[in-house]
């Protein structure tokens, strides 16, 4: 099998792949009666054709980044945690009563302070997990998504009950939001006219941290270890569910400093709606990042720009925003699935046969 | 007495569709696929039972016929969504979770994006009515209690029963314990693993949408993005919990939505409790479950999670 087949086959693979996908997404677009072609191309092409469309599509980056890179952490020691959602609430919680408690710290205090509030925060929503799958073998699939459920109640809780913002009470108009928060944890907003803010550049410094935690030290090699074969990484004498605890604790600590981000750089406030799926459009971004700091931060981009283009859709061709949904489902099957076609030699080998045995036959005549 | 016979009539309704969508997931997992997918399923199921009586009524009354078509519906799309299912997880033999959680996307989205094009804004339907078993109803305290539901809701407790025997009885429930306990012995005589779980997946994903279709037409009454709100998820735990077999599922199911309706009565009551700790009592009741029973994966199906490969020794 010649390399250069090998690598063929694989692009082939990919594009079939990305074919299978947008014909799934085309199949439900169809059945609303849109036009799918226009539909696909308001969503990849339209945030890009001006200065704003560009910079929303980069603060959707943020979060989506920085949530992705905690599930990967996870996953790659083997847990899948699909409780962003529940670990980002918590951590805006945590950095909204940090922010409120304090609100007279200067900024270079305040804002690491306030973001080391979320990251905890978000980090204790995560232990509960990785300690439940840990030393009680309880799936995290199923915990993390109960946590999530039990966040979002606690979310509205604090919103309405005790963070409620003073003057929604004498306003009486009943909004559950806090009040606006101090000035000094508001990220600097670097471009004029959009909403861009530095929260940008502390997910770009996350994904070198990533990077180098799981690839250049010993404790990253002991987390993948774990995560690659737990036997052989118990006979070769790491502790697994220390490394799996670890592994939630900072996946979800990733979380919680996306939702302080988002609350420091964007709402400026703890609101409702804050998170609007970025946990589980995370799960996505990992995925398709490859599992990688080097992907992912160009597929939380990719992802931003799908998750605004369907915005834009909703209003240019009538388009419910719930097609992103379907997009990132169907997104996720077809990774998985490829991803067995990829590491299937013998389908491999079956596919060379088929497509060069006529030609092979001829040449084995021609030395005979 | 009054207030105890209020919180179980309350109850018994509130755990249909626990109890459909995790006697589906029994059969799944029963098979050795683990369908996380559970809750997309179910949201298709809640959209597709209720968009045939309302093409037809537009929200009005429509014939009984309709809601019943409804239903027929939503379980071909919920067998179609299991089919999809078995070719990620079956066919190509990809991880289970992930892809249950790509699955559960899809449903959801799929759902929200047609409801939205077909129905639209906050529609509610008449749904399917109440039915009192004659006679049977008229029994003081036991008939409130068990006789005066919806249709679907005896459906529900008669499948109990029809689930065990299709599991225990026949060749079709030994092929389906056999394929998701020893599937290389199942195939070494003669049992077609994989035909089997696309079969166990397809009955899996009817009676996921058949529950998500209970929520619209009978329970709720509407559709709306979040109609499931995690029951989904609660079905997939109380297979654990109900150590994949229908009886005690059942026992799980009714145990969850007691406390469901006995929050509710609280509520009813007026006592001042912050109503958010309430709702949150059945997640939290699941995690507690979940680390309580922990030996119970012991006794669940070997191949529980584990696609198989005919062409590779394990």
């Amino acid at each position: 099998m010649t390399k250069r087949f090998r690598t063929g086959y694989k692009i082939g693979v990919i594009i079939l792949a990305i074919i299978t996908a947008m014909t799934f997404g085309a199949l439900i677009l169809i059945a609303i009666g849109a036009d799918v072609f226009k539909t696909y191309i308001v969503i990849l092409t339209e945030p890009l054709k001006n200065k704003i469309g560009v910079t929303e599509v980069l603060l959707r980056l943020v979060p989506l980044s920085i949530v992705a890179l905690g599930i990967t952490v996870a996953y790659r020691s083997g847990i899948i945690n699909i409780g962003a959602e529940g670990q980002m609430a918590i951590g805006i919680l945590t950095t909204t009563a940090l922010a409120l408690a304090f609100p007279a710290l200067p900024s270079y205090i305040l804002i690491p302070a306030a973001l080391l509030a979320g990251a905890l925060g978000g980090a204790v929503w995560g232990f509960v997990p990785g300690f439940l799958k840990a030393k009680l073998q309880v799936s995290e699939l199923l915990s993390t998504v109960m946590l999530n459920y039990i966040a979002a109640q606690l979310y509205t809780f604090f919103l309405r009950g005790p963070m409620l913002d003073p003057a929604e009470i004498t306003m009486g108009s009943g909004t559950p939001q806090s009040m606006r928060l101090s000035r000094n944890l508001d990220l600097t907003r670097f471009i004029k006219g959009t909403r861009i803010h530095t929260g940008l550049f502390i997910a770009l410094a996350l994904a070198l941290f990533i990077y180098i935690l799981l690839w250049k030290t010993s404790f990253g090699y002991k987390m993948r270890a774990a995560g690659a074969s737990a036997r052989a990484a118990r006979y070769g004498g790491i502790n697994v569910p220390k490394y799996l605890i670890i592994s939630m604790v900072i996946s979800g600590a990733f979380a919680g400093i996306a939702g302080g981000i988002e609350i420091a750089g964007v709402h400026r406030r703890a609101i409702e709606g804050v998170t609007s799926g970025y946990g589980f459009s995370g799960i996505v971004v990992a995925l398709f990042g490859g599992l990688h700091p080097a992907g992912i931060v160009p597929a939380a981009f990719f992802f931003g720009l799908l998750i605004y283009g369907a915005d834009m859709t909703q209003r240019l061709v009538g388009v419910p925003a719930n097609m992103i949904q379907v997009l990132q489902g169907i997104i996720i099957l077809t990774i998985v699935a490829t991803k067995m076609v990829l590491a299937n030699p013998y389908l491999m080998q079956r596919v060379e046969e088929k497509l060069f045995s006529a030609s092979r036959r001829g040449k084995t005549e021609e030395v005979a | 007495m009054e207030f105890i016979v209020n919180i179980v009539s309350l109850g018994i309704p509130f755990s249909v569709a626990l109890l459909i969508a995790s006697l589906g997931e029994m059969f799944n997992q029963r098979a050795g696929v683990f369908n996380l997918g559970c809750e997309g399923l179910m949201a298709v199921g809640a959209f597709l039972g209720l968009l045939i009586p309302y093409l037809v009524g537009g929200g009005a009354e429509v014939p009984g016929i309709y809601n019943y078509i409804g239903i027929a519906v939503a379980m071909a799309g919920g067998a179609l969504l299991g089919l999809l299912f078995g070719l990620v997880v079956v066919s190509f033999r990809a991880p289970q979770g992930i892809a249950g959680i790509g699955m559960q996307m899809f449903g959801v989205g799929v759902a929200g994006t047609l409801f939205r094009h077909f129905v639209g804004g906050t529609q509610s339907v008449i749904g399917i009515p109440k039915t009192p078993i004659p006679l049977l109803a008229d029994i003081p305290i036991l008939g409130e209690l068990l006789f005066q539901h919806n249709p679907l809701v005896y459906v529900a407790f008669i499948l109990v029963p029809v689930a065990w025997y299709v599991l225990f009885k026949t060749p079709w429930g030994l092929r389906v314990r056999a394929v998701g306990t020893n599937p290389r012995a199942a195939d070494s005589i003669g049992i077609q693993v994989n035909r089997v779980r696309f079969q166990a997946l397809m009955v899996g994903g009817a009676m996921a949408a058949l529950a998500g279709a209970y929520l619209s037409l009978c329970q709720v009454k509407m559709f709306s993005d979040d109609i499931i709100a995690g029951r989904g998820f609660i079905a997939v735990a109380l297979v654990y919990f109900g150590h994949w077999h229908p009886v005690k599922i059942m026992g799980g199911a009714l145990l969850f939505t007691l406390a469901q309706s006995l929050q509710l009565a609280i509520q009813g009551l007026g006592i001042d409790f912050p109503y958010e700790f309430l709702v949150m009592l059945p997640y939290v009741l699941v995690i507690i479950v979940l680390s309580v029973s922990r030996n119970s994966q012991k006794m669940g199906p070997t191949a529980l999670g584990k696609p198989f490969n005919r062409e590779m020794r394990t």
